[in-house]
């Protein structure tokens, strides 16, 4: 058990923010996220692509942002748990007991929610039917490549995944990849390399074909698989393998008896707390009449909230409001003369 | 101005009247018609805007631009008549598109 005075539940640039305004005001917090990097959708979604709207900024990109978040919350050596994600919050006199898929558990007074629209999760595949081998034959995740060894394998998907697997499993296992058109948006240097193995037969590749069913007793057997025009072909298969990017759900958060307004989170604009007390809600996540979907708005709700945390951690302390320029209090904090 | 008409998987017709220059998300999204997430908000970084556009419409509309198929391989049950409602800028000639909506966009 972890006691801190904050759960920061998403490291995203509002989540990366409030843990710098709780560490100016002498807080502790743990940041948890279920993607495997800090950064949130502007690492995962748009690296690359350049922001205009940051303060002072007047262009970076999500990759130069998040760095220079990390740089600035440095000196307070916040603990990040990445791959892992919030599952349970369960209320324990006056604290929260908040439990991560990975079975670590936390109790703090304060949690923050800065999940913008939810956890990153693979997309799955719509057959209902390949629900029964999820986890076991049909998986959108690769941690133990040797289980595929001299089994057969289709592969689904079109982007590097897809791609870099196929190539990698076709050394040791009867690949198959499908994709859904004619196009890959993989690197061009694999796309090469597919079609290679495709010709000389080490790969069976099926483009302009989508999955249509799953068959086997138990274990999975066979996979049938659709043209466009709507011909079905059956392929042995083992395991299928489904790359089709990350879609962003809200997952367990609904499941906290917190306040939702379609998949929003009401707060309150005066330190963003939700209808819980002690759990606050930033960024995308929150909503309240005027609420703007911009990085800027999610770093003012972060100071914000992190003030309201402050109540909460130290009952018996009163906040005082300091700047970083004159304070010589933040000043140690940071590390700086 | 166009009218858009925006059909829901279980069939359910929505009407819009879309101001020339918003997208066909945003008329969605405006106007409360259910079955378009637009979670990003149109920045072409998800794909929970799809759409399926019938032939006689989807040869009207203005050309996938790089990078919409992409997204689409990310969308759920894309087919060769889908196309990302973000991408799709109203003009007076979609006056009367129809766009249907996929059973769920997560």
């Amino acid at each position: 058990m972890i006691k801190t005075d904050v759960v920061i539940v998403g490291a995203g640039p509002t989540g990366l923010f409030c843990a710098h305004q709780l560490g100016i005001i002498g807080l502790k917090c743990e940041i948890v996220d279920n993607l495997d990097k800090i950064g949130g959708q502007c690492i995962e979604l748009y690296p690359d692509k350049p922001i205009y709207d940051i303060p002072a900024v007047p262009e970076c990109t999500g990759e130069e942002l998040t760095n220079n978040l990390i740089e600035q919350i440095k000196p307070f050596n916040f603990n990040f748990h990445l791959n892992d994600r919030v599952q349970e919050l369960r209320k324990e006199n006056d604290n929260w007991i908040v439990k991560t898929t990975n079975g670590k558990e936390f109790n703090t007074p304060n949690v923050v929610i800065a999940g913008g629209v939810g956890s990153f999760e693979p997309r799955k595949f719509p057959t209902k039917s390949v629900e029964r081998f999820d986890g076991k034959n049909v998986l959108y995740s690769i941690k133990d490549k040797s289980i595929f060894k001299d089994k057969s394998v289709a592969i689904f998907g079109g982007g590097d995944s897809a791609l870099d697997w196929a190539i990698e499993l076709s050394n040791t296992s009867k690949v198959s990849l499908i994709h859904r058109r004619d196009e890959f948006r993989g690197a061009p240097a694999s796309v090469k390399k597919i079609k290679e193995l495709s010709e000389k037969n080490i790969i069976n590749l099926f483009t302009r074909h989508s999955i249509k069913d799953v068959k086997g007793n138990g274990s999975l057997e066979e996979v049938e698989i659709k043209s466009e025009e709507g011909e079905s072909k059956i392929l042995k298969a083992d395991y299928v393998l489904g790359f089709f990017g990350l879609i962003m759900q809200l997952g367990p958060i609904a499941e906290w008896g917190l306040n939702l307004d379609k998949k929003a989170i009401p707060v309150n604009t005066e330190n963003f707390e939700t209808n819980k007390k002690g759990i606050f809600a930033i960024g995308d996540i929150c909503s309240y009449p005027g609420k703007l979907k911009l990085i800027l708005s999610g770093f003012h709700e972060g100071a914000l909230a992190a003030r309201g945390c402050f109540k909460y951690a130290r009952p018996n302390e009163k906040y005082r409001f300091e700047f970083t320029t004159a304070s010589n209090t933040i000043k140690d904090r940071l590390g700086v003369k | 101005m166009a009218k858009i008409i925006y059909i829901e998987h279980n069939g359910k017709e929505h009407v819009a009247e879309v101001q020339n220059g918003l997208t066909v998300m945003e008329g969605a999204v405006q106007n409360d018609i259910p079955g378009i997430d637009a979670d990003c908000g149109g920045s072409m970084s998800c794909a929970t805007c799809h759409v399926y556009v019938k032939e006689d419409w989807y040869d009207k509309l203005p050309k996938k631009e790089m990078g919409e198929d992409d997204m689409l391989d990310q969308a759920y049950e894309p087919n060769s008549n889908s196309r990302l409602s973000c991408q799709i800028s109203i003009s007076d000639d979609l006056d009367g598109l129809k766009v249907y909506m996929p059973e769920k966009q997560v």
